[in-house]
């Protein structure tokens, strides 16, 4: 098992490298550049000249790819090229509300979805699980930005039971309860969709794992449907919903962008709208090598879950 | 020896799309404590179907819908689900064909092991687990005390139906049913099994429905066999006279068209032409008479019965061809109880 | 048919081995090999059905499709009219699958279920360019007919059909190139025992017709003693044991042999408890199998000899690989 996580590790230095490699060139394909956003419109072409020299932008790409990279085996992400502050900082102050919203988002959501998927296939094709699935089909398909800005409407404007938006009420003293106030209906938003999403895996996963023969033997035993559902399929139908999880939790990091900006959430799916408009290179190379780590990194956490869940895979 | 089991005229029937299917019609045969019948026939004859309506495991598209299951003295065709809980795995239970799916992956065999006789029998955690090694050890499970700690895949397929023998014997059933339970294993494995199960058989005395379509695993094994084509039974009696004095045609053509390794050298296979009817197109008359070499036009409008003729066991048969056997032995039976 | 001493082997196997790795470690460093086929030959003469029996994982079926290049064999050779099918290049074998040719164990799912049966069966006359269109047709009419299915079949698709017939259209596909050499990997495992015999009837009559040669696959014995001239018995990738059908279940000489005719259930209760050696134990790992006899295991002959030295496969018309044979006992 350590060999084979060793070994992965090993493959994701090469993955992150190209990954930089691409995210830098792509970003800077993309036309305009930071210091256009940063200077006054009225600076002069020489002024533009110069700040572009002082921050390293007249060179190639290519140079500034490697000086980037350089810095970043230092440890160093740079500063930002709007506010001055180092980026790591800057990631820092943003990261944990959005971790805060999305794992809660994620917890909900799959709370939700894995006791209603099991309903499902236990019921299936009955009106039970007609009415399940199509709420899934509603989570899915609905735009986070219309379910968020309705919820808004119903619940923060005219029922005036939770705030608009932001985490925190201004100027308040930001306590537990002030902040899961601001939490629901964003999650609300975000849940809806992982579940309507989760529930449809669970059940196909369920309704494949009933069929088993094992669970013939099972009820041959005369064990109750409850400890059957429950002990013996239950585990066997989680190990195919290990992957959907893996490919939720890079949400944790990067899945929030929309409903983060129709909630003003302060988390990084603002700050990345945030750099991508002011053109600010340096916060949004670090937030993209962000992403990919968390994205490696959840490849190797779902193949580590399945030598959990699944007796049989054994890494060596 | 009393009758531990009655099956009379049961049928089956699954609700599908395509409307319903009777997959198990008229099927009827008794057994005894004790007793090991053979069901045979192939694949799709019902045999499969037949056993899991005993055991209320059918899916929840299928149900018994005529006929009764008497076991001791209960009708099992109309019992609920609560009651058939307290009688699987506890007075009847089962073994299936593939011991490579038939546990469950993500358990150890300890657990599947005790589950069952914590439920029936209410032993404590340790006294479930000590009991489940010695039954792991009758079975002849090397190394039990660290195989009781494994999960399936470590098992061969061998030891793997050792370890369901052994949950299946563990609440001392008074009723095995074993669905195939050596088709998937390789002939040495299968002597292994077989010997194990003649060896169990003898210190339970346990029934068994041994289900197979394996004449040589019948005449190893069986008592009494009960031939089965298209959902029903054709024919039915003790192993010695099935063998030495086989009746239907399908029988004799079952026979005939197995290649064996103690036929002679030149002997050529007699082939059953033609295949097994669709559930969903059965004949009107007899099932097995667009593939009989003595059908008669009367096999295509008339539904022959199961009837018992005169022979040194009882021996009932399904087919017009032997009907004036049965009238003969149904006027003896009479004139008999005239006499007494 | 007894092979004759002068006549010359339609195909020879020497030192077949086929071995697949098994990777480990941090650079997937290979650490070992399954030894799936171990060092296995034998001849094939024209016109005979060579049986190869054992258990699973005996390498059988791996043997078997090694001889087709379905596999391509580690080491060792395969010689077909003079050329050396394991070492030659897939564009010559190309050419020669027209002579060589496998029907599989499950018709079903080596039928390509999008494809109307004539289509499939004059797809390898298409793709070999040996007829046109309607010359195919033609053929695939007449080959129908030989193994018993009506021509009007040939617009339907393989799930309209049922086990038996399918296999009747796997022979039919092996037939359409005039094959010299069909390897029979398990053909009739997977029907109901009333359509075996029809299966095998029509192999059996092929061959006297079409003067076919069969590598017959099989871990059924009955079957196996019923069409098969020689049979080798195999056993964790190696043979145990090469004669003709009436040597082997007359006078089998390998203690496995002995056993595994042994094991098989007789359709004669009279014959119940008879004295049946049953042997313990389970097949070995191929990827590590016993040292010396990979039989001596389970053998219940074993000495020491067997347990150190590898016995070699010898004998002249009955060739067995056993430190101490079974004494024949003649009448």
């Amino acid at each position: 098992m350590l060999h084979y996580i060793i070994r992965r590790l090993l493959i994701a230095i090469p993955v992150l490298f190209g990954v930089t490699v691409l995210n830098f060139f792509i970003i800077n394909l993309a036309p305009g550049n930071p210091v256009d956003m940063m200077v006054n419109p009225s600076a002069t072409p020489e002024q533009l000249a110069m700040t572009k020299h002082a921050l390293g932008l007249d060179q190639p790409v290519w140079v500034q790819y490697f000086n980037w990279l350089g810095q970043l085996i230092h440890g160093n992400l740079g500063f930002s090229y709007q506010t001055r502050e180092p980026v790591t900082q800057i990631l820092m102050s943003h990261i944990g509300p959005t971790l805060l919203l999305m794992g809660v988002s994620l917890v909900v959501g799959y709370l939700i979805a894995i006791p209603l998927g099991i309903l499902c296939a236990r019921k299936q094709n009955s009106w039970i699980d007609y009415l399940v699935t199509g709420f899934s089909f509603f989570g899915i398909s609905v735009p986070h930005f219309f379910l968020g800005l309705g919820v808004i409407y119903v619940f923060a404007s005219k029922l005036l039971m939770f705030p608009t938006g932001s985490m925190n009420t201004l100027g308040g003293d930001g306590g537990l309860i002030d902040t899961v106030n601001h939490l629901v209906l964003p999650v609300l938003v975000l849940s809806t969709g992982i579940a309507g999403n989760m529930v449809r895996y669970v059940r196909s996963s369920m309704l494949d794992v009933l069929g088993k023969d094992y669970l013939r033997t099972a009820k041959a035993k005369g064990l109750s449907q409850f400890i059957i559902t429950n002990k013996h399929a239950l585990r066997n139908s989680l190990i195919p919903i290990i992957t959907v999880i893996g490919i939720d939790i890079p949400l944790l990091i990067g899945g929030a962008i929309v409903t983060e900006q129709v909630f003003q959430w302060p988390g990084l799916g603002l700050l990345t709208i945030q750099s991508i408009t002011s053109r600010d290179y340096s916060t949004l190379m670090a937030i993209n090598l962000l992403a990919a780590v968390t994205v490696l990194f959840a490849n190797l956490l779902t193949d580590i879950l399945y030598a959990v869940a699944d007796p049989r895979i054994r890494y060596d | 020896m009393g009758e531990l089991l009655k099956v009379d005229k049961m049928k089956t029937e699954f609700q599908t799309e395509k409307g319903t299917v009777t997959s198990v019609d008229e099927v009827s045969f008794d057994l005894n404590e004790g007793e090991t019948i053979c069901l045979v026939g192939e694949s799709g004859c019902g045999k499969s179907v037949t056993s899991l309506s005993i055991m209320h495991l059918l899916d929840r598209n299928g149900s018994i819908s005529e006929g009764s299951i008497l076991f001791e003295d209960k009708d099992l065709a109309n019992a609920s689900e609560a009651a058939m809980r307290k009688i699987r795995g506890n007075e009847i239970s089962m073994i299936f064909q593939e011991p490579m799916t038939s546990l469950n992956p993500v358990l150890t065999i300890g657990d599947q092991l005790t589950e069952g006789i914590r439920l029936h029998m209410h032993y404590s955690k340790k006294k479930a687990r000590a009991y489940s090694i010695d039954m792991l050890k009758k079975v002849g499970i090397p190394r039990a005390e660290s195989i009781i700690d494994e999960y399936p895949h470590k098992l061969s397929g061998g030891m793997r139906q050792r370890v369901m023998i052994a949950m299946a014997l563990s609440c001392k059933p008074k009723l095995l049913i074993a669905d195939e339970p050596t088709t998937a294993l390789d002939v040495t494995i299968q002597a292994q099994i077989l010997k194990l199960m003649k060896k169990l058989r003898e210190e339970s005395n346990t029934a068994i429905i041994l289900i197979t379509h394996d004449l040589g695993v019948v005449a190893e094994m069986a008592d009494k066999v009960a031939v089965m084509y298209a959902g029903q039974v054709v024919e039915e009696t003790d192993v010695f006279t099935l063998f030495d004095n086989p009746k239907h045609p399908y029988t004799l053509g079952l026979m005939r068209s197995i290649p064996h390794i103690t036929n002679p050298d030149d002997m050529r296979l007699e082939s059953i032409q033609g295949s097994v009817p669709s559930v969903h197109n059965m004949p009107k008359g007899c099932r097995f008479y667009d593939r009989c070499p003595h059908a008669m036009q009367r096999c295509l409008e008339e539904k022959p019965q199961l009837k018992p003729i005169e022979d040194k066991q009882s021996h009932s048969i399904r087919c017009f061809l032997y009907e004036k056997e049965e009238q003969d032995y149904e006027n003896k039976k009479k004139a008999k109880e005239v006499n007494s | 048919m007894p092979p004759l001493e002068q006549e010359t082997p339609l195909l020879q196997v020497k030192n077949l081995k086929k071995y697949y790795p098994i990777k480990k470690g941090i650079i997937s460093k290979t650490v070992g090999h399954v030894k799936a086929v171990d060092d296995v030959s034998f001849d094939i003469y024209p016109g005979e059905t060579m049986g190869l029996v054992g258990e699973s994982g005996c390498g059988k079926s791996t043997t078997g499709r090694s001889l087709v290049r379905l596999e391509d064999p580690t080491a060792g050779q395969v010689i077909f009219q003079g050329k050396d099918l394991a070492s030659i290049s897939h564009r010559e074998m190309r050419k020669l699958r027209t002579d060589l040719q496998i029907i599989f164990q499950d018709p079903y799912s080596s039928l390509n279920p999008r494809k109307r049966i004539g289509d499939l069966l004059a797809e390898p006359l298409i793709a070999h360019k040996l007829a046109t269109r309607s010359e195919a047709d033609q053929k695939v009419n007449e080959i129908l007919e030989i193994v018993g299915l009506s021509k009007q079949y040939k617009n339907r698709y393989p799930h309209e059909f049922s086990g038996g017939q399918r296999q009747r259209i796997g022979i039919a596909r092996a037939l359409m190139l005039h094959p010299k050499l069909i390897i029979c990997d398990e053909p009739v495992s997977a029907l109901d025992v009333s359509i075996q015999a029809q299966v095998l009837n029509l192999l059996k009559d092929l061959q006297k017709e079409l003067h076919l040669t069969y590598v017959f696959i099989a871990h059924g014995l009955g079957a196996v003693k019923y069409i098969s001239d020689r049979i080798t018995v195999m056993y964790l990738g190696k043979v145990m044991e090469l004669a003709t059908t009436k040597e082997i279940f007359e006078h089998p000489k390998h203690p496995y042999t002995e056993i595994l005719l042994n094991a098989y259930p007789i359709p004669n209760p009279h014959m119940r408890g008879r004295d049946q050696i049953v042997v313990d134990g389970d097949v070995p790992s191929p990827a590590n199998p016993p040292k010396g006899c990979v039989f001596h295991t389970r053998c219940p002959f074993a000495k020491d000899i067997c347990r150190e030295k590898i016995p070699v496969l010898s004998g002249k018309d009955h060739l067995v690989a056993c430190h101490f044979p079974l004494e024949s006992v003649n009448v």
